[in-house]
C-alpha cells in the first residue's frame, strides 16, 4: 500500500476518487430489487456490486472456495443469513451500498417468497426507485398475450401503493433465449399493457442477464437493443425531496429539558427537536402547537449543536419558543391555521401480520412521533392483485392490500400521503403481539369515494 | 492523469451532501432513542465506530463551544458501556478514560473477568480469545442496569447478517436476537414498544461505509485512540495476518518477531485483533489508503470471523453486539 496512490489504482473499488467528488453529483439513490424466487434478485445486486467493484477480495476467495473450480454465484453475496443459504432463498432485507463516478446507491435487497412481503414492503418504504425483476424464462412466450406472474404484479402494486416514485422493469434471463429480442419485446408489451392499466410510473423497461452481466453495467450489445442498461437508469432517476416550499411542518420527536443554556441569561431552554416535514423555520417565525393550538414565537432555530438561521423539510431541527408552552413528544409544531385534525381519515392499509386485520379490534398506530389507539371502522374493499378490482371483505389477510376507514383515538393532523410521506404515513401495531402488522397510507377524502384509482 | 492524489485535497473535495445526510439520519436516531426509552445507554469501547457514534450524540445532544475540553457543552441524555474483556489494547483503554474526563459524561464498565469469577464464563484454556464470551458480561450488564436500549456503532456494510439488521433491533427476554422475527421498519416510524425484560440494540451508523466513517473522522476531527495511525509494532506474521506480540498472543514454535511499522483498522480483543502494514498516519491518508483495499475491513483483522461463513450471525443470535 502506498499513501499517495495514483488515479489509476484510486479507480478501481467503491467508485475511486471520482465517488467522493462532490461537484455535479446526484444525492445518494435508495432503491430495492423485488421478484419471485429464483428471479435472480441476488444474482443481480451480485452483478452490480461484483462489476462495481464493491466485493473485496476476501469475499470473493469465500465465493471461490464454495464454487470449488466451477464460476462463482454472485447471488452468495447477499445471502446473509445461515437459513438462507440452506433454503437457497433470500428471507430478510438485505442493504448493500455500492457507488459509480456518479452517484451512491443503497440497495435494498427485498425477497420474492410470498410470506415474506412484509420486507418487501419496508423495502419499498424508504426508497426512490423499485426495481421488478422478471424472470422470462418463467414466462409462456407462445401466447398471443403474454401472462405475467401474480408476484410481477403484486411487487409492482406495493412498490405504487408505497408510492416508490420510479419503477424500472428488468427483464432477466434473456441469455436462455435464443430469440431474447423478440422475446423482450413480447414481455415488455404485457408489462406496458399492466402499467398502463394500474397507472404504474414505470421509468424504463430494460433487458438484462445478470448471470452474464449482459446489460447492467455495460450496455447489452445486440442489434435489438440500443436503449439503457440498468446502471444509466439507475444513475439519471430522482430522488424524493420534501417540499420547501409550503408551510411548516415539524413532528416534535425529543423534548430537551437541560439544553445548554448559551445567553447566559439563567434561563434553561426547553429545545423541541423534530424532523421537519415540509416547509421551513426561522427565528422570528410564529408557530402554532398542535393539538393543542397555542402560538409561540420561535426565539431560536438549532441544527446539530449550533444556532442556525433557519432550517427546512428534511432538517432536524430544534426550536426554542419565546414563552414556556406545555409541549410534548408527538404533538406538532406548524404555521397557524394551515393543518387539520380528524379523528377518521380513509386508507390505504398493507397487512403484514399472520394474524388478520379485523374492523373493531383495537390497534396501538404510529403518526409522526405520535402512538394513539385506533380502530379500523370498515373495510372498503380488499384489492385483487391479478385483476386490479377492489373485492369485498371482511378482514384483510397477510400480504393483502385493502382501502379502509380508520378511526383514532385523539384527532390527528394527517395528510394525504401523496402529499407528504410523514404526514401520510402511520404503522399499526399489535397490542399484543407488538408485530408491526400494518402500513398505513392515508388517501386523499376525494379518492376514498371512487374505486377507478386502484 | 497521473498525478498522485493528495490526501489533504481528497476531504476538500469529498462530497459533504452526502456525509450532511448520514449525520442527519444518525442524530435523529439518536434522538428518538433518547425520546422513546427509559433507560437507554451507549456502547463506548475506543472504537473508531463508537467515537463516530459518541461524536454524533455530542452534535444530537450538546452545544459546540470551542473553551470545553471535549469541544461540546451540555450533557448526555444517557450513560456510556463498555465491555472490558481485559484483553484491550491498554492504550484503547487509556484513550477511552480521557475522552469521558473531557466530556464529564458517565461510563459504566462490565468486566468479563467478574464474569468468570461468577462462573457464567468459563475459558477452555487461559489464553483462549474472550471476545466471544463478551455476550455474558453484556447481556449481564444490561440487566444489571435494566438497560432497554444499547445504541451501538455496526454498520450494515461490515458482514452479510449485519446488512440484515434494523435500525431498532429488538432483543427477547433472553438477549436473543431472532432474525426471522424481525419488525418491519417502515419509514422512520420505529416500532419500540417492547415488555419488561426486553430490550433494543439501536445502530444509527448503519448506512455508512468504512470509507463514510473514515471520511467523517477527518472532516470532523474526531479524536481516536494513536493506534489506529502508523506506529512501529513487533508482529508475528501467521496465516497471512499480522499478529501483534502480546502477553496473551506471544510468538509460538519457530515464529519470528518483528517491527513494522502498522496501523489498525479495528481495536477489538487483543487475541484476535490483528493491524495492517500503513503508512497512513492520520485520517485524511487513511481515506486515500482505504480507496486502495481489496480486503474487506474484517477479513484483513480478525481472526474470530474466520472460523466459519456463519460466525456472526451465530454470535448474533447469542445475543452480541
Amino acid at each position: 500500500m502506498t499513501t499517495t496512490p495514483t488515479l489509476t489504482s484510486l479507480a478501481a473499488p467503491q467508485g475511486g476518487v471520482e465517488a467522493l467528488r462532490a461537484a455535479g453529483r446526484a444525492s445518494a439513490l435508495r432503491f430495492l430489487t423485488a421478484g419471485s424466487v429464483d428471479d435472480g434478485k441476488s444474482t443481480l445486486i451480485g452483478r452490480l456490486l461484483f462489476d462495481g467493484q464493491a466485493i473485496l477480495a476476501d469475499q470473493l476467495d469465500t465465493l471461490e472456495r464454495r464454487a470449488a473450480g466451477r464460476p462463482i454465484d454472485l447471488s452468495l453475496l447477499t445471502d446473509g443469513l445461515e437459513a438462507e443459504r440452506e433454503q437457497g432463498i433470500t428471507i430478510d432485507v438485505a442493504y448493500r451500498y455500492f457507488a459509480t463516478k456518479t452517484r451512491k446507491f443503497i440497495i435494498a435487497d427485498a425477497p420474492g417468497h410470498e410470506q415474506y412481503t412484509r420486507n418487501m414492503v419496508t423495502a419499498a418504504a424508504g426508497s426512490d426507485a423499485a426495481v421488478v425483476l422478471v424472470d422470462i424464462t418463467k414466462l409462456d412466450l407462445n401466447e398471443a398475450e403474454v401472462t405475467l406472474l401474480p408476484q410481477t404484479r403484486r411487487h409492482s402494486l406495493l412498490a405504487q401503493l408505497l408510492r416508490v416514485p420510479s419503477i424500472v422493469f428488468a427483464i432477466n434471463k434473456i441469455d436462455a433465449l435464443d430469440d431474447a429480442g423478440a422475446g423482450f419485446e413480447k414481455v415488455k408489451t404485457a408489462l406496458d399493457k399492466f402499467a398502463a392499466a394500474a397507472g404504474l410510473n414505470v421509468a424504463a423497461t430494460v433487458p438484462v442477464s445478470a448471470l452474464r452481466g449482459d446489460n447492467v453495467t455495460q450496455p447489452l450489445d445486440a442489434p435489438w437493443w440500443n436503449g439503457e442498461s440498468l446502471l444509466q437508469v439507475l444513475e439519471r432517476l430522482p430522488t424524493v425531496a420534501e417540499r420547501t416550499d409550503a408551510p411548516l411542518s415539524l413532528p416534535v420527536q425529543y423534548v430537551q429539558k437541560d439544553a445548554y443554556q448559551s445567553n447566559g441569561t439563567g434561563v434553561q431552554p426547553r429545545v423541541l427537536w423534530g424532523r421537519i416535514a415540509h416547509g421551513g423555520v426561522k427565528a422570528g417565525d410564529t408557530i402554532e402547537v398542535l393539538p393543542s393550538k397555542q402560538t409561540a414565537v420561535v426565539a431560536e432555530v438549532r441544527l446539530a449543536g449550533e444556532t442556525v438561521d433557519s432550517a427546512e423539510a428534511g432538517d432536524s431541527a430544534g426550536l426554542v419558543l419565546d414563552r414556556q408552552l406545555d409541549v410534548s413528544r408527538g404533538d406538532w409544531i406548524v404555521t397557524p391555521g394551515s393543518a387539520t385534525q380528524t379523528k377518521t381519515f380513509p386508507a390505504t392499509l398493507a397487512w403484514l401480520d399472520t394474524e388478520a386485520a379485523k374492523p373493531g379490534r383495537k390497534y396501538w398506530v404510529r403518526h409522526g412521533n405520535r402512538w394513539v389507539q385506533a380502530r379500523i371502522s370498515a373495510i372498503d374493499s380488499v384489492l385483487d392483485i391479478n385483476t386490479l378490482q377492489p373485492r369485498e371483505a371482511h378482514e384483510l389477510p397477510v400480504n393483502t392490500i385493502g382501502r379502509v376507514q380508520m378511526e383514532v383515538q385523539h384527532e390527528l393532523p394527517v395528510e394525504p400521503f401523496a402529499d407528504n410521506r410523514v404526514g401520510g404515513a402511520l404503522i399499526v401495531v399489535d397490542p399484543a403481539s407488538h408485530r408491526t402488522s400494518g402500513a398505513l397510507l392515508v388517501d386523499a377524502q376525494a379518492a376514498a369515494t371512487t374505486e377507478e384509482d386502484w | 492523469m497521473n498525478a498522485a492524489v493528495k490526501p489533504e485535497q481528497l476531504i476538500a473535495d469529498v462530497d459533504h451532501a452526502h456525509l450532511d445526510a448520514l449525520e442527519e439520519e444518525a442524530i435523529f436516531i439518536l434522538r428518538e432513542v433518547a425520546a422513546s426509552f427509559e433507560r437507554p445507554a451507549l456502547l463506548f469501547s475506543g472504537g473508531k465506530d463508537s467515537c463516530v457514534v459518541l461524536r454524533l450524540a455530542e452534535k444530537a445532544f450538546k452545544m459546540k463551544n470551542a473553551a470545553h475540553p471535549s469541544g461540546y457543552s451540555g450533557a448526555l441524555p444517557f450513560p456510556l458501556v463498555h465491555i472490558d474483556t481485559g484483553h484491550n489494547f491498554p492504550e484503547v483503554i487509556t484513550f477511552r478514560d480521557q475522552r469521558v474526563a473531557d466530556m464529564g459524561e458517565r461510563l459504566i464498565v462490565g468486566h468479563l473477568e467478574d464474569s468468570m469469577a461468577k462462573g457464567t464464563i468459563r475459558l477452555s484454556h487461559p489464553l483462549e480469545s474472550r471476545n466471544g464470551h463478551q455476550t455474558v458480561t453484556l447481556l449481564e450488564t444490561i440487566e444489571e442496569h435494566k438497560f432497554d436500549c444499547l445504541i451501538g456503532g455496526a454498520r450494515r456494510d461490515e458482514e452479510k447478517a449485519r446488512a440484515k439488521e434494523r435500525i431498532f433491533s429488538h432483543r427477547d427476554s433472553f438477549g436473543q436476537w431472532q432474525p426471522k422475527e424481525q419488525r418491519p421498519e417502515l419509514w422512520t416510524l420505529f416500532n419500540t414498544r417492547i415488555r419488561p425484560g426486553e430490550h433494543f440494540r439501536c445502530f444509527p451508523i448503519s448506512n455508512w461505509t468504512e470509507l463514510d466513517v473514515w471520511l467523517y473522522i477527518a472532516r470532523e476531527n474526531i479524536p481516536l485512540p494513536p493506534m489506529y495511525f502508523a506506529h512501529e509494532r513487533q508482529v508475528i506474521r501467521r496465516k497471512g495476518l499480522l499478529v501483534p506480540l502480546t502477553d496473551v498472543t506471544p510468538p509460538e514454535a519457530g515464529e519470528t518477531v518483528e517491527t513494522v511499522q502498522v496501523r489498525f483498522r479495528t481495536v477489538g480483543d487483543m487475541t484476535c485483533t490483528c493491524p495492517v502494514e500503513s503508512p497512513a498516519a492520520n485520517a485524511a491518508e487513511v481515506v486515500a489508503e482505504t480507496l486502495t483495499v481489496t480486503v474487506s475491513e474484517r477479513g484483513a483483522t480478525r481472526m474470530d470471523d474466520r472460523t466459519s461463513e456463519a460466525s456472526m450471525e451465530k454470535r448474533k443470535k447469542e445475543g452480541y453486539f
